[in-house]
């Protein structure tokens, strides 16, 4: 114990010393890999005030990472269809797997449609949007337990406006994480 | 009675006050358009009626003159909106009152069919009396005097009754003036369900909110009103006492709760639950106890409409493939399919006496109001500017109340069963939607 404290303190005296120096001396690796980020103020030595501690991230959350495959949580549809084609699949499976693989993990599955045709029809469209989507997860893994599946019908588009562009963005079906 | 000492000489010569017309013409369009101007959202389309319109004249009721509403210009508004009325404007400087002698044969000489005349004094308690007559000059007698007392805030409501009274006596069907209509009023982050007039007039909001409300539904005796508010960021079903303001959630259940119907006699609900699979129609108790569910196949049943003899429950199925409009008995059991016209027919409602259905029928991407009559098969298309929605019966079945564009937003309409008759009511306000008309009620 008292041989490291020794060997911190020379340590720290040495940082200083090459800290106050001006000339571009190169820091060896080690040096900084074994400081950590408490300065020994117990000994009433003097603290570094360069001292910059290391972080080492756990691993990170993909469904937090911006490039990843969970980032993507839109599943498209044509007209009047609640059929999920193509690339949308895969983006599901992505989801099914990382919502199977952690049993509290919950999402809501938001369907919606265009803004022709009647309110409740569109409404049941949309629930049938979110369910295609469901039904691709539970064949994956997930549990009933951890989905709900909703619509909101037409009645909350993310685009307004009365066009083929417009409707194809709000022929949707978002998962979203609880 | 007060109203023997009422001065009548003004009116016993009617044929000489017509003869004033000619030369008063432009002063009367000018003065007689006012009221309709006040109520600049009216705009009546009527078609194929013709000669078949009854042509009546609306005194300026006695006495109304300070107060809030003007009786004839409702009545006369009323009226002409059925489209089985035209109005003649033969007395606007006339002083006429329910006990002044009329000659009817005079009245006919100028082609007026009806004549209908009255007062409003205050009475001591600060109650309005209001009094009319309803002349038949064909039949040359008077149809009877009317009278009600009623608190100041009553005068419009009475106004729409006297035009319901009127309507009865000269066509022989109940009129539906004085019953109101619930609709959604949608701006930028907000929802407003109102309840309003028959003729869009007079709003009172029920329910404001940030989240949509759509598929307001009336309970027979016309107090509650039924919807699907996504208050909670899904579709939940509440009920409604529109008197006190209470709300209860009676349907909540995972996934989404929708499309609330009430049966004839109010005790029972038909709602759409995704909560099983699939979006499926269930009854249940008005407060939402005693779940039963009546439809299970896989994809959508929703959009149930009671009939009003109880039998029945309309509703929307995609089970064939499309969108189609089916019955069931209001068990579930002996469904049989009933639109086979086209390939999206959605929100069926059934007319009072159950023969005539009305519902959305898209053609060539364009969305319009057809009926169906359902013993002979035959259907009609009723409208045509394509983006129509919502429809439903007034409570005699004669007219059709529905939402449409004009403008640029959603507005309020309506057609008389046969599509000769239009009427479109645009709002200042925002954008209508999911309009519904209520039943005849005792108030």
């Amino acid at each position: 114990m008292k041989t490291s404290l020794i060997k911190y303190l020379a340590l720290s005296s040495l940082v200083a010393v090459l800290a106050a120096c001006s000339s571009p001396v190169p820091l060896s690796d080690k040096p900084v890999e074994t400081k950590t980020g408490k300065a020994p103020g117990a000994t009433g030595t003097q603290s570094d005030s360069r001292a910059v501690p290391t972080v080492t991230p756990g691993e990170l959350d993909p469904l937090n990472d911006p490039q990843g495959v969970l980032a993507k949580r839109s599943v498209y549809f044509g007209l009047d269809s609640f059929e999920v084609t193509g690339q949308y699949r895969e983006l599901v499976q992505n989801h099914a797997k990382y919502v199977a693989a952690g049993s509290s993990r919950k999402v809501v599955i938001q369907g919606n449609t265009d803004e022709r045709g009647g309110a409740e029809y569109n409404l049941a469209l949309g629930q049938r949007r979110a369910d295609a989507v469901k039904t691709l997860m539970l064949a994956l893994g997930v549990k009933e337990s951890q989905i709900e599946t909703v619509s909101f019908g037409k009645e909350k588009p993310k685009a307004t406006g009365s066009n083929e562009a417009a409707w194809a963005e709000n022929r949707r079906a978002d998962i979203v994480y609880q | 009675m007060t109203y023997s000492t009422l001065n009548m000489h003004h009116a016993t010569n009617p044929i000489q006050t017509v003869r004033k017309m000619a030369w008063q013409t432009l002063a009367l369009c000018c003065t007689l358009l006012m009221p309709l101007l006040a109520h600049a959202q009216l705009k009546i389309d009527i078609t194929g009626v013709g000669a078949n319109q009854i042509a009546f004249t609306a005194a300026a009721f006695q006495g109304n003159q300070g107060l809030p509403e003007d009786i004839k210009s409702v009545v006369e508004s009323d009226l002409l909106r059925s489209g089985f009325f035209k109005s003649v404007n033969a007395n606007s400087n006339m002083d006429l009152n329910e006990n002044t002698l009329i000659d009817p044969s005079a009245w006919k000489s100028v082609g007026v069919d009806a004549l209908i005349v009255g007062s409003i004094r205050k009475t001591a308690d600060g109650r309005l009396d209001i009094r009319f007559n309803l002349h038949d000059t064909a039949q040359q007698k008077s149809l009877g005097k009317f009278n009600y007392v009623v608190a100041p805030s009553a005068l419009r409501l009475t106004a729409h009754k006297i035009a319901d009274l009127v309507y009865e006596k000269l066509l022989g069907e109940k009129g539906i003036f004085a019953t109101r209509i619930a609709y959604v009023e949608k701006s930028p982050g907000r929802y407003r369900l109102i309840i309003a007039d028959s003729d869009g007039a007079n709003p009172q909001v029920a329910l404001a909110s940030k989240e949509p409300i759509i598929s307001p539904s009336w309970s027979p005796n016309g107090g509650e009103l039924a919807y699907v508010s996504f208050e909670a960021r899904k579709p939940i079903v509440f009920v409604h006492t529109l008197a006190t303001g209470r709300r209860k959630a009676v349907a909540n259940f995972k996934g989404s709760n929708s499309a609330p119907a009430w049966s004839h006699n109010g005790s029972k609900l038909a709602v759409v639950l995704s909560k099983d699979g699939g979006s499926q129609i269930f009854t249940m108790n008005a407060d939402g106890s005693s779940l039963n569910k009546l439809t299970s196949t896989g994809g959508i049943n929703t959009e149930p409409a009671f009939s009003s003899d109880g039998q029945s429950i309309y509703f929307t199925s995609d089970r064939g493939g499309g969108p189609q409009i089916y019955r069931m008995d209001t068990n579930g059991s002996s469904v049989s399919r009933v639109t086979f016209e086209g390939s999206y027919n959605i929100s069926p409602r059934i007319s009072p006496d159950g023969k005539t259905l009305t519902y959305v029928t898209r053609q060539n991407g364009q969305f319009k109001i057809a009926v169906l009559d359902l013993a002979g098969g035959q259907n009609m298309v009723l409208t045509n500017t394509g983006r129509e929605e919502s429809p439903s019966f007034s409570p005699n079945g004669r007219f059709i109340l529905y939402a449409t564009r004009a403008g640029g937003r959603g507005a309020l309409a309506m057609v008389s069963k046969d599509g000769r008759v239009k009427n479109t009511l645009s709002s200042t306000g925002g954008d209508i939607s999911e309009p519904t008309w209520g039943p005849f009620t005792k108030d």
